[in-house]
């Protein structure tokens, strides 16, 4: 699986209140959530997301509250995957439970820039930055992680028989 | 290579000798939690599933504490599906508004968790009840789905940080002060993937509220779980509250910890995390002078009988300072009761502070003490993140129960050691 996007970037300690506030937690519809997601650290992102968009991001990504509706918000907006120096645990989990792709790399995360063009391949671990050229290997997920998140998440998975 | 004690309730749980950190395991459970937030999405998620059963009707618990009593129309849409599901599975501990409490609070004061457990929620802070000698951690709805239905979840066994505790808290200093002060230690993410385990001489003299206090915040410094030995304090917890027969699993002598921290008791002073990270914690040498406009006492973290009793030893017989708004919200109905019963309540009322019914409320910005632009709150929970309490120009500062009081009065942060010399 491939992925190409524009980046949009963050900083370090990304927590799931601000990815997707409490006061919007009385829905779990994901047109809904992502209508507000990054609210309260980026006004402007429900307005300049553009489907396929890579989110790269610090350290401890997804800190915080175990809302899946964090993930859940991301991908709904249309984000394809996020890049980050690393993330919180449960995020971690509930991102590949829900099938929002994620590829923990410190250095990408580092030098990647708001605004770039970014390809990443979940096969080879290889995430290639077109607009500097340069090139970041990371560790590529299980297979069947991998199946996971192309299916759609781990129930998902489970009903079409996947896994 | 000897293992932790975390590794050695894992290894219990799926039915192997040993375990290695790194290594993935599948876990059987004792225990499936999950709130009024999380719940709809997991019952969402195991409606896939096409079950018309949950693994073990003990074994699931609901509790509704988030958005309770509803907040809004939307709010009572989801309690309701939470409450219909537990009907028609026959769920033995739903709890409702009435019998309900902050679920990490009513858990260990049911008994429904007891030492070797192992236990996931559907909330970020199941990590709670490690302080009873149990693996517990947080977890997000699919994977409270997938437990519900198969009474199983995957893990990766965690290495851990030994936390080796000595000597004894002074005068109003508690739980809440340890671990400030040690996120102040390791940061957000220093214990990221990993198990913090709390051991050592100090423990002797550490409540079973101060333990639960210090183990609820765990995830605050990223940890997969928080720990504590089990000894003479934990047994007798347990035995008073029902729990089941405890088993005690230890490190073994040679287990391997990525790092030790040592925390002498005697020396940990009234902490306060400044916002909007609860790492930020600042002893009060270097607080300075801070008007406020709000003090929350209550919670997961600090809402239980001794936090209400510190905070009671202050305000009885004194005013809130005019201007600065009090919220006291006991953690569950047993503690409320028992709060009336000691005075508590009536110290709080006379002292003009308001008193609410149990509900998480305030703590993530739901409801009961929501904010203003440029508003700041001395709180006794959990997070202080932009936007928790309400607007994202408000601010946060952790704080234990006996500093909250002690800033009601005087409007501005202030230690508990400056209003009670």
């Amino acid at each position: 699986m491939k992925y190409t996007g524009n980046i949009i970037k963050y900083g370090d300690n990304v927590d799931t209140d601000v990815i997707i506030p409490a006061r919007y937690l009385n829905t779990s519809d994901p047109k809904e959530l992502a209508s507000h997601c990054m609210e309260d650290i980026d006004k402007s992102f429900t307005g300049r997301v553009r489907s396929g968009d890579i989110i790269a991001a610090g350290t401890n990504f997804g800190c915080g509250s175990s809302r899946e509706h964090a993930p859940i918000a991301i991908k709904a907006s249309g984000i394809s995957l996020v890049i980050a120096k690393s993330f919180a645990r449960i995020f971690y989990r509930n991102a590949i439970n829900i099938g929002l792709a994620i590829v923990e790399c410190p250095e990408a995360a580092e030098e990647i820039s708001e605004g770039d063009i970014v390809e990443a391949d979940m096969d080879s671990g290889i995430i290639r930055n077109m607009t500097t050229g340069k090139e970041y290997r990371t560790e590529p997920f299980p297979e069947f992680i991998q199946k996971i998140i192309e299916n759609g998440g781990l129930m998902q998975s489970a009903a079409d028989g996947a896994i | 290579m000897g293992m932790t004690m975390t590794q050695k309730i894992l290894a219990a749980h799926a039915g192997l000798d040993r375990v290695q950190a790194g290594q993935l395991i599948l876990v059987s459970l004792d225990l499936v939690l999950g709130n009024d937030i999380t719940s709809p999405v997991a019952i969402k998620e195991f409606a896939r599933l096409g079950k018309d059963s949950v693994f073990d009707r003990d074994k699931v618990t609901m509790i509704m504490d988030h958005f309770a009593p509803n907040k809004d129309i939307k709010a009572a849409e989801q309690c309701r599906v939470c409450r219909d599901f537990c009907r028609s599975m026959d769920i033995t501990h739903f709890y409702d508004v009435g019998q309900m409490g902050i679920e990490h609070a009513l858990i260990p004061e049911k008994g429904l968790v007891t030492a070797g457990n192992a236990v996931i929620g559907a909330d970020s802070h199941t990590c709670t009840y490690g302080a009873l000698g149990s693996f517990s951690t947080g977890v997000g709805s699919t994977d409270m789905a997938f437990g519900m239905a198969s009474g199983k979840a995957w893990f990766k066994v965690p290495s851990a940080i030994k936390v080796v505790l000595r000597g004894s808290l002074r005068k109003h200093v508690s739980g809440k002060d340890v671990i400030l002060t040690l996120i102040g230690m390791t940061g957000v993410d220093g214990a990221l993937y990993r198990s913090l385990e709390f051991t050592g001489e100090g423990l002797g003299s550490l409540s079973m509220d101060d333990r639960l206090c210090i183990a609820n915040m765990a995830i605050e410094a990223g940890a997969k779980n928080g720990i504590f030995e089990v000894d003479d304090i934990t047994l007798e917890y347990l035995r008073s509250h029902g729990a089941a027969e405890p088993v005690i699993y230890r490190a073994d002598e040679d287990a391997v910890y990525d790092r030790t921290i040592e925390l002498d008791l005697s020396e940990i002073e009234p902490t306060v995390a400044f916002p909007h990270l609860p790492e930020n914690a600042r002893t009060f040498d270097k607080i300075g002078d801070i008007p406020i406009d709000q003090v929350v006492i209550g919670s997961c973290t600090n809402g239980r009988l001794s936090d209400l009793k510190a905070a009671a030893e202050i305000l009885r017989g004194r005013k809130c300072a005019p201007g600065v708004r009090v919220i006291i919200i006991p953690a569950t109905q047993q503690i409320y009761l028992e709060a009336m019963e000691l005075g508590y309540i009536r110290d709080f009322i006379e002292a003009g502070a308001a008193v609410s019914t149990p509900t998480c409320g305030p703590c993530l910005g739901g409801h009961m003490g929501i904010l203003a632009d440029g508003e700041r709150a001395v709180t006794t929970t959990n997070r202080n993140f932009v936007g928790r309490m309400g607007h994202t120009g408000s601010e946060v500062y952790l704080a234990s129960p006996a500093t909250a009081a002690a800033s009601a009065l005087t409007g501005r942060i202030t230690s508990p050691w400056e209003v009670m010399e």
